[in-house]
């Protein structure tokens, strides 16, 4: 165990784990804002990395206009998800509207296999395939840009959050919806908007892992049962501590892969988790919530 | 059991469930009736933790894995009658559910959805990886025929009576739990915890009894489901599996003992009907159910009873005039 495989590890678990990151967050968004979890959020990673295929490839664009244009379908897929089954359902019961959400994500899932296929598909690198060496560890240049990319995100977002009036409504709106309604913020557009940026967020992730880990109409189950448990690890409704959960993950999977097995990483990841549960149930970085009666 | 209504439900049931196979034209539509039978004695005892209880568990896939696997390997590989292998199989998985439901169940809503669902994952990976004993990712041949003192059940017929009893009694059973002090308790802890605790309701172990009550019929699902088609594999007991018990349980109606039926039985035979449509059959899928929920928010039995209700409405005011 020297310290160049360490850094192996930590850096190619930091590197998916900035996709679990950027899944759980957008799980965050939607679920401050309408207390549902999204169940087709995986699936809106799995759209950014085939519908980046598909301009790349069949459309014969560059890396870069594809991976925009796929982001973009994907923020507008997100869109259309809200206003077609969400909104017109608005105060049914909480479990119903998980249920549609389910429904939708089998709905696309059926929709990327008839149009793309059930093959596994692949991206070029963004920029570079040459390896760079660091205290003995391989790194390839993808990672750093996923790692960059990452933390543009999160800089993005906060400053969203805390500084432009949009954000800050989203915010009230997921504190106290009947009283962000009364000082005149449309809740039902700020509704629509997290799902725009969760879409937006979770396409972002699948993209830009998509040039390491292949990609195919169904990697949106797994990549969100992973953001899922990330959000909950990190303490649910804290979108900071779901991007630290992700990583949490990532890491943990990868050294459990490099030095247990990789047969059993993901019941180790999950082992972990089960444990952090139970001894704090309200997450890492999540404040135990007292109940009012 | 409580309640006219219910009696009544129940003969009407059977009734029916015994008279199914008369009206179907042939085998393949027997075989469809038993797995959705199977499937719908999961559901039930699902149902009674999602629906009366108010718990989520997102890895009830679990216990009917564990079980079916079990009274496979006991059966194929040690001889022992398929019977003592179901009943071990139930038997591994209650005490599987204790241990996990014991810390599992102190977490709340999504929390505990996390832990169950987690709980599923590693269950699913361990039958994957342990191939020596399970056979991995390729499945378990060769598990014998339910048979029971010389009487093997080799026809699909005598094999959807079984069934059909056998959820017959599960039905019974949670009919007669949710009208007794368990099934008030039970209740009351779904409309809030602190009020049932105050009223002196010891709410941890009523959840964990009606945990392992649920894993108890998920485990005889899963033994019936072994020894119906003697082959299983992973993949019917994964996450997508737990999740569809769900989907089953909620799209049926969580506030009846029927509506566990009723989904089980519309999600089972569903795709079966989609098949025709090839590639458009995933897209069906999810647009129904999207469409059940948005437009049937009390799941398909609150939407038939509104159904008969209007019916009996109509009917009901022509014989006035």
């Amino acid at each position: 165990m020297d310290l160049g495989s360490i850094l192996q590890y930590l850096v190619s678990g930091l590197t998916v784990g900035s996709t679990y990151g950027l899944t759980a967050l957008g799980f965050t968004i939607i679920f401050n804002a309408t207390r549902v979890i999204n169940f087709a959020q995986g699936e809106f990673v799995m759209l950014g990395g085939m519908l980046a295929v598909f301009f790349a490839g069949a459309l014969n664009l560059g890396v870069f206009p594809a991976v925009l244009l796929a982001v973009s379908c994907t923020t507008l897929v997100g869109v259309c998800m809200e206003r077609l089954t969400i909104r017109p359902v608005q105060g049914a019961n909480v479990v119903n509207i998980i249920i549609i959400t389910i429904g939708v994500s089998i709905f696309i899932r059926g929709v990327v296999m008839l149009f793309l296929g059930k093959d596994t598909f692949s991206l070029p690198p963004f920029f570079g395939t040459e390896a760079l060496e660091f205290f003995g560890a391989m790194i390839i240049p993808q990672s750093i840009w996923i790692l960059l990319i990452t933390m543009l995100v999160l800089v993005g977002l906060r400053t969203y959050f805390n500084k432009t009036i949009f954000g800050k409504a989203m915010l009230a709106c997921s504190f106290e919806q009947k009283a962000a309604h009364l000082v005149g913020i449309s809740v039902d557009r700020m509704i629509m908007l997290s799902f725009a940026i969760s879409a937006l967020v979770g396409s972002i992730g699948g993209v830009i892992l998509t040039p390491i880990t292949l990609t195919s109409y169904d990697v949106g189950i797994m990549l969100g049962l992973k953001g899922f448990a990330a959000c909950i690890l990190g303490g649910l409704g804290n979108p900071f501590g779901a991007a630290a959960g992700g990583l949490i993950i990532g890491v943990l999977e990868s050294f459990g892969a490099g030095f247990i097995s990789s047969a059993y990483k993901d019941a180790f990841a999950f082992i972990i988790l089960l444990v952090i549960l139970f001894v704090k149930p309200s997450g890492i970085f999540g404040r135990a919530d007292i109940e009012r009666v | 059991m409580g309640g006219k209504q219910n009696i009544i439900s129940l003969a009407v049931f059977i009734v029916v469930a015994a008279g199914f196979p008369w009206i179907l034209p042939s085998e393949y539509y027997i075989s469809i009736l038993i797995l959705s039978g199977i499937t719908a004695i999961a559901v039930v005892g699902l149902n009674l933790l999602l629906g009366f209880a108010g718990q989520i568990s997102l890895g009830h896939a679990a216990f009917f894995g564990i079980s079916a696997y079990t009274s496979a390997i006991l059966t194929t590989n040690y001889g022992f009658p398929v019977l003592a292998g179901i009943i071990c199989g139930i038997f591994l998985s209650a005490i599987v559910a204790f241990l996990i439901g014991m810390p599992a169940l102190k977490l709340k809503a999504l929390s505990l959805a996390m832990a169950t669902l987690g709980f599923g994952l590693i269950v699913y990976i361990f039958m994957n990886e342990t191939i020596t004993l399970t056979g991995g990712p390729s499945g378990f041949v060769g598990i014998p025929r339910f048979n029971i003192m010389g009487y093997d059940f080799y026809s699909d017929l005598a094999y959807y009576y079984l069934v059909a009893s056998s959820l017959t009694v599960v039905i019974i059973i949670s009919l007669n739990l949710i009208n007794s002090r368990a099934g008030r308790a039970l209740k009351a802890i779904h409309s809030s915890e602190n009020a049932a605790r105050v009223m002196g309701i010891n709410v941890h172990r009523y959840k964990l009894f009606v945990f392992v009550l649920s894993a108890v019929f998920a485990a005889l699902a899963g033994g019936l489901y072994a020894h119906y088609l003697s082959f299983v594999a992973p993949s019917a007991f994964g996450f997508h599996a737990s999740l569809q018990l769900i989907v089953m349980a909620i799209l049926g109606g969580m506030s009846s003992v029927w509506g566990g039926v009723i989904g089980a039985l519309f999600l089972t035979s569903m795709p079966e009907f989609l098949r025709i449509y090839e590639e458009l059959e995933t897209i069906l899928y999810g647009l129904i159910l999207i469409l059940c929920m948005m437009f049937m928010p009390q799941g398909l039995a609150g939407g038939l009873g509104k159904l008969a209700g209007y019916v009996s409405g109509k009917l009901f005011r022509r014989g006035l005039k």
